[in-house]
């Protein structure tokens, strides 16, 4: 059954093939994904209650913002920002805990590693994984705040995009932390991050209420950028300080793109 | 044409030197073994020739290709069974199977072709749809092993293949190890059970701390390290040391353990009939073969299994 | 309670631990507890809270940040920076009552619902299926009850840790204004149990963690977000509304809020409301328990 006749010429994949590896592991994805598709489920859920809390609930007690001098409707200016925060806490969630548990309890990446893919190849699939699932999400979030009337431009559509650029950052910067995870409790830590961002980086009110001080401090953050972006999206409001935000985005993602191969191979392969 | 050839091999962990300049060479369709205590530096020289642990020092090829360059094509032609399982739990049993043969870049239709035999060949036809979580540890162990050999590789490294497995369970094991011998397949184990050794190996190395302290076919070794038969005697004494000299110049070597001692002989029984004659009466009494257990004692001045 | 005590088979009357789990007094002295009454062989609860306490003083520093950084962040994003705008518009969540008064009287009980679930959750499955605490436990003497009752009375000196510190710092900042606020603690303690004892008998029931995710996502979540805390109920549909009332939080936020505000705001609530509010938490926190014993059982003694 097991031959020696194994061909080393097919094996050898040649580059352009390369590709199929991280692709593996997204597959293996999506069908351990089959197994918790509750989970999956109800990951859409949580940003949707948000939306609703903060769009109605606050926004009642709000009335409207001011925004350039604009006023719009607290959920109008609250829906970009719960889509941008949404996709950043999906891609921490699942580049921390989920990969955690993969580096340490299941042992995955080992026996990913005995095969012929490489470090690189295992952070590509695990966070082309979780941009997939994040795609997903933010259309979803994007069609339910557009049912709702908290949307008014199509420029909406775009946010897609900014969503998923937000997604690679945190999924490459998170997973690059978790392989520094002693224990579960140091996902603490990673709470120690997400909360003060998710509650300042512009989200609930405008940056025009903090301090001169503070608003350099909440300018410097990533969320920041990807919550500006969306925002000026999904009212229409293009302009070219817009691709600060991208370039931001981008070198925060290659960053994190770069430390976790490093840190995989450095851990596993040893 | 050799397979695996390591010359001065060495893996260090900063100061701490765990495979210490070792030679070693496996011919393909060769069934080899390294023995030895935990510690030994089995695992590291495993994982070296698997290619997830870079070389510190020396030489090693694999398939003649350098595990630090090649590392890809290496792994694309090996099957690797880790001493702990490590299977994927969050799928099924066939799913392990699926997944992993995507690892090598197979298509989903050689896959497919090839997890029912091996599921057959591992007797787990049955437990296809399966949450590895419920399956036995023997039944974890054959599913590791049906997944190794997903990728048709010439070359299986097995590390300490049935440790924590019942008997019965290490028979079934060893069975199916036989036949991926029989059918070409070259075996590469590590195992610190002796009588696995020697069910096992064609050929093999016993290792101690990060050594090679002998090499060659386990009735080789027994033959050059130990005599034919070994007669084990117990006494009623708190130190054995004590009843050493109770049996002077009946054995060509006495080794003394906590709790018996172990005269090297060629005649077992005779050998008793000399203690017996002697009026020298121990608790109990027993004569065995010699094993690569006495060979490890011989060579190290230790036990195997502690 | 004495109903319930006499439906727990191995409940021992008259056992002042007794009392305080499954009853309602939320803070006892655990000093006061131990009496000559007879004992039956083994540690009790007491040798399993030790457990859950060596564990908390080797893991502690890790959960500052959930237990005590985090509300206050809350405190500080929503109450502070949403007040800020909030207040300076011409409406506001209660009349007279200032944005964050509103926040810090209700995240000190989302907060214990917070804790409650954070330790009855993964804490209890892990001990069931992955490192087995409690097959170990249940070789000795201790008993199925002894588990329950020493990991809730480590619930309840979590919660009283975490609502004594929120209720600290928030007094000292002024979000609180009422010497009242400190009698908010054991509120939020009850509200905090009225999780702990049903989650812990969620937690002991099922097969796979899966179900935590559901648990935080479909009930824990939107509790946290409609039950009060951030703005006043009636700003939601009627029908929302109705499913808020049935939620311990709501009740519990309903407390805190009252006590925390003082009795000159227009939450402060009359003796008999407040006797509505304590039994109805202490119904959950009751039955909850006695699930719980049952869910244990049926979990470890097959």
């Amino acid at each position: 059954m097991a031959t020696t006749s194994a061909a080393p010429s097919r094996r050898a994949l040649p580059f352009p093939v390369a590709l199929a590896r991280p692709a593996a592991l997204v597959e293996r994805n999506l069908r351990a994904a089959r197994h918790y598709w509750l989970t999956f489920v109800s990951g859409f859920f949580e940003p949707v209650f948000y939306l609703f809390a903060m769009g109605v609930g606050i926004g009642a007690l709000v009335g409207s913002v001011e925004v350039d001098g604009r006023e719009i409707p607290y959920a109008v200016f609250v829906a970009p920002a719960m889509m941008a925060t949404s996709a950043m806490n999906g891609a921490v969630y699942d580049s921390t805990g989920n990969v955690f548990y993969k580096l340490k309890h299941s042992k995955l990446y080992r026996s990913v590693l005995s095969t012929p893919l490489r470090p690189w190849d295992i952070a590509a699939g695990e966070i082309s994984w979780a941009l997939l699932r994040g795609l997903i999400y933010s259309a979803a979030f994007l069609l339910v705040a557009a049912v709702a009337g908290f949307v008014p431009s199509w420029w909406a559509l775009l946010a897609i995009p900014a969503c998923t650029l937000i997604g690679l950052g945190f999924a490459a910067v998170g997973m690059a932390a978790t392989t520094y995870m002693r224990s579960w409790n140091d996902m603490d830590y990673v709470q120690l991050a997400i909360l003060p961002m998710f509650l300042f980086s512009a989200t609930f009110y405008p940056l025009a209420t903090y301090p001169p001080v503070l608003q350099w401090v909440v300018q410097a953050t990533p969320l920041y950028h990807g919550v500006d972006l969306v925002r000026a999206l999904t009212m229409g409001d293009l302009h070219a300080g817009l691709l600060v935000h991208v370039a931001y985005l981008a070198v925060f993602s290659a960053f994190g793109l770069w430390a976790t191969t490093r840190r995989i191979g450095k851990l596993l392969l040893t | 044409m050799s397979l695996i050839r390591g010359t001065g091999l060495r893996k260090t962990f900063g100061d701490f030197v765990a495979v210490d300049g070792i030679d070693v060479e496996v011919a393909a369709g060769e069934s080899f073994g390294f023995l030895g205590p935990n510690g030994a530096g089995k695992t590291s020289t495993m994982r070296m020739i698997g290619a997830t642990s870079p070389v510190s020092g020396g030489q090693l090829r694999v398939f003649g290709m350098d595990p630090a360059t090649h590392a890809p094509a290496i792994k694309a032609r090996l099957g690797v069974v880790p001493q702990t399982d490590a299977l994927d739990e969050e799928l099924r049993v066939r799913e392990n199977l699926l997944v992993y043969g995507r690892y090598f870049g197979l298509s989903r239709e050689q896959v497919r072709a090839r997890t029912g035999p091996l599921l057959e060949f591992a007797q787990l036809t049955e437990k296809t749809d399966a949450v590895v979580e419920s399956l036995s540890g023997g039944m974890k162990r054959r599913l590791t092993i049906a997944r190794a050999l997903i990728n048709e590789p010439s070359l299986l490294l097995l590390d300490e293949p049935t440790t924590g497995l019942d008997p019965q369970a290490r028979h079934v094991l060893w069975d199916r190890l036989f036949r991926l011998k029989r059918d070409g397949v070259t075996l590469v184990l590590t195992t610190h059970y002796m009588d696995e050794a020697e069910q096992l190996c064609d050929r093999l190395v016993v290792m101690d701390r990060g050594r090679i302290v002998a090499e060659g076919s386990p009735r080789s070794l027994i033959a050059q390290h130990a005599s034919r038969e070994v007669l084990e005697l117990r006494f009623d004494a708190a130190d054995h040391a004590e009843r050493v000299a109770d049996v002077a110049g009946i054995a060509e070597r006495v080794e003394v353990l906590a709790d018996r001692l172990l005269l090297y002989v060629h005649d077992g029984d005779g050998a008793l009939e000399t203690v017996a004659a002697r009026g020298v009466h121990p608790l109990s009494a027993l004569v065995r073969r010699a094993s690569l257990e006495d060979v490890f004692l011989r060579l190290t001045g230790r036990s195997l299994v502690e | 309670m004495s109903r319930a005590d006499k439906q727990s088979p191995t409940a021992r009357p008259g056992s002042p631990g007794e009392v305080a789990l499954g009853g309602g007094s939320a803070v006892e002295d655990p000093e006061r507890e131990v009496g000559p009454a007879p004992r039956p062989p083994g540690g009790g609860w007491r040798a399993v809270f030790g457990y859950w306490f060596a564990v908390y003083k080797r893991i502690w520093r890790s959960t500052v940040i959930s237990s005590f950084l985090a509300p206050l962040l809350y405190l500080a994003g929503m109450g502070y920076g949403l007040g800020a705008l909030i207040d300076s518009g011409d409406r506001t969540a209660v009349p007279g009552v200032p944005y964050v008064a509103f926040v810090a009287t209700g995240l000190v009980a989302a907060q214990a619902m917070m804790t409650a679930s954070a330790e009855t959750t993964y804490n209890v499955f892990g001990a069931i299926k992955w490192l087995h605490t409690y097959d170990a436990m249940l070789v000795t003497p201790l008993r199925v009850v002894d588990l329950v009752r020493g990991h809730l009375v480590y619930v309840l000196m979590r919660l009283t840790l975490v609502a004594g510190v929120f209720v600290g710092v928030a007094l000292a900042l002024r979000a609180m204004d009422s010497a009242l606020a400190l009698v908010a603690v054991p509120a939020a303690v009850l509200g905090g149990l009225a999780f702990a004892t049903p989650i812990y008998a969620f937690s002991a029931t099922i097969d796979s963690e899966q179900g935590f995710n559901v648990l935080q996502r479909f009930i824990i979540m939107p509790l946290f977000l409609f039950s009060g805390t951030f703005f006043p109920l009636t700003q939601l549909p009627v029908g929302l509304q109705v499913f808020g009332w049935v939620s311990p939080l709501t009740h519990t936020v309903a407390l805190t809020r009252a006590l925390g505000l003082g009795p000159d705001s227009a939450l402060w609530l009359e003796p008999w409301r407040f006797a509505v509010h304590v039994a109805y938490l202490a119904l959950w926190a009751g039955v909850g328990y006695l699930l719980a014993v049952r869910a244990l059982r049926r979990r470890m003694v097959v």
